[in-house]
């Protein structure tokens, strides 16, 4: 009966695609902003530092909405919310990508030496660019192809690292913070939700299989009370 | 010798007294009376409300490089007690009260006195100093202050022979400030004596020709221009002379990233990032940092005998 019920709310596929459109719209309005702003001299003193800043906390937020998906779709019952977390996904690797390329280009200007120096000596550096490194994988197979190529269970493990990634990221966020923690503490409390609902989830299924609930066939208890003995 | 005084009018009486008569009339007329006028007056962009200074003269220790524009210079600040936002001190300090305002100076001083804003601006002759700013967070400025020698304010109070340190606190309001426990308030800064006596430490009263906006530390503030800007104290209400190196609230939230001295060094990196290099204010790419900020000359003696990767 659930199944009806849910056939109800879900859109069809044209309503879907529409709704991939303006979605994928909403998502350049972050990159949008911040490019109108250095184009208008809007970003303040110091623009690079504004597009740092905010190429990174886009790459966390954009982590953060993909890792929500699940828990929205498992509380909300509107299953077709998952066909909108890989292009989620990929918003979060391309603010990366813009994060990493301003740091690159516009903050070191290219200097490699500086950069490898930054890399290895610094850790809120470190972190941040092995969270970007650990991203790239899951952005190249975040298609179908590669989904059939890998087979779905290792598809699976290999983008359950994107928890680590998430993880990583408030952590580099935190580390670069001069003395201010409210907003990297706000991010590591929805982050920690986020994966808290997980691990509450998992542990209760587990418990479901210790209690046999897997064993236990469609018909009759009393089955059940025979093997039990 | 002849020196060239500013004028004696203090600056806060500086507005045409019709322009302030019809304010007044304004606020009377109004039917919410006193808070739509402070609304009004906290909503008066601080720029409004800056005073010339008056003839100026100019100093040998300016520097020549391109000035850092005031828009910049006034909107780009670090002042935690109103947010940690570069953009927070500039939207939030108008709310500070700088007027009336006393800088009691006490401690190991043979006479301890507190002085009004209006006399210390009468204090000695104004000059315009055109320092670098190097921030810690690897960003410099380069800002037109306006103030004298710190020394000429400290001889004033006579110094005791065993007075070795001196301390600056900052106003401190939790009504109007950040109750955040980001730094412990008020917020306290020092320097050795030798340090406060330089003739490049400045005791600020203005930029650009006029009095300070609120968000760089109005009404007076300290600039030591080759040590990281945290070591200028903002909005000073007491100065103490000390024999023992007194506590300072960078150094207490940090001790090993902000040292005492923290003297601008690219030798010496914060632990989390390098000091090598900064970016200059409106600059695209960075520029190497300079052993004092470029101060070398004047101050590298003071420091001699000390090892300066320890002693950051």
């Amino acid at each position: 009966m659930t199944r009806t019920k849910s056939a109800i709310h879900t859109p069809s596929a044209a309503q879907i695609s529409a709704m991939k459109v303006v979605l994928f719209l909403a998502c350049l309005i972050p990159a949008a902003l911040l490019a109108w702003g250095a184009y208008a001299d809007t970003l303040g003193a110091n623009p690079i530092e504004a597009i740092t800043r905010g190429s990174g906390e886009w790459t966390l937020r954009f982590l953060l909405i993909t890792l929500a998906v699940t828990p929205l779709r498992r509380l909300s019952g509107l299953h077709w919310v998952l066909r909108f977390r890989r292009m989620l996904g990929l918003y979060a690797f391309a603010y990366g990508c813009a994060h990493l390329l301003t740091y690159v280009w516009l903050d070191q200007f290219f200097d490699l030496g500086a950069i490898a120096l930054d890399i290895l000596k610094r850790p809120f550096i470190t972190v941040g660019f092995a969270a970007f490194v650990l991203m790239t994988p899951l952005a190249i197979t975040s298609n179908a192809y590669m989904i059939k190529r890998l087979g779905g269970r290792k598809w699976q493990s290999l983008h359950r690292s994107v928890y680590a990634i998430a993880i990583m990221g408030v952590v580099h966020f935190w580390w670069l913070v001069k003395k201010d923690l409210t907003w990297p503490i706000i991010y590591a409390v929805i982050l920690a939700v986020l994966l808290g609902m997980r691990a509450w989830w998992r542990n209760q299924e587990r418990e479901r299989q210790l209690q046999g609930a897997y064993l236990r066939p469609p018909g009759p208890g009393r089955i059940i009370k025979i093997i039990a003995k | 010798m002849l020196i060239k005084r500013p004028g004696d009018i203090a600056p806060s009486e500086i507005t045409p007294r019709t322009l302030f008569d019809q304010r007044r009339d304004f606020l009377r007329q109004s039917g919410a009376g006193l808070i739509a006028g402070a609304a009004l007056w906290a909503g008066l962009p601080s720029g409004a409300r800056a005073a010339s200074l008056g003839a100026l003269s100019k100093s040998a220790f300016s520097t020549m490089e391109e000035m850092t524009p005031r828009k910049d210079v006034t909107s780009y600040n670090n002042f935690y007690e109103f947010g940690t936002d570069k953009a927070d001190p500039a939207e939030r300090a108008g709310v500070m009260k700088t007027r009336p305002w006393t800088v009691r100076i006490e401690g190991l001083v043979n006479k301890p006195r507190t002085f009004d804003i209006d006399e210390i601006l009468r204090m000695a002759p104004l000059e315009e100093r055109i320092y670098r700013l190097r921030c810690v967070e690897a960003w410099s400025m380069v800002i037109p202050w306006v103030g004298f020698p710190l020394s000429a304010l400290l001889k004033q109070v006579d110094p005791q022979g065993s007075a070795k340190y001196v301390q600056f606190i900052s106003h401190y309001d939790p009504k109007i400030m950040s109750r955040l426990p980001v730094l412990d308030w008020p917020y306290r800064e020092g320097l050795r004596l030798d340090e406060a006596m330089h003739p490049l430490t400045l005791l600020t009263v203005g930029l650009y020709g006029e009095t300070l906006p609120n968000q760089n530390g109005a009404p007076v503030r300290i600039v030591v221009p080759w040590k990281y800007g945290f070591k200028s104290a903002k909005s000073i209400v007491t100065i103490r002379l000390l024999e023992k190196q007194p506590e300072t609230s960078w150094n207490m939230a940090g001790p090993e990233e902000y040292g005492f001295y923290s003297n601008v060094n690219p030798e010496v990196d914060h632990p989390r990032w390098s000091q090598a290099r900064e970016r200059r204010i409106g600059e695209f790419r960075k520029r190497p940092t300079l052993p004092f900020n470029g101060y070398a000359d004047q101050v590298a003696s003071l420091y001699s005998s000390m090892d300066l990767k320890r002693q950051f």
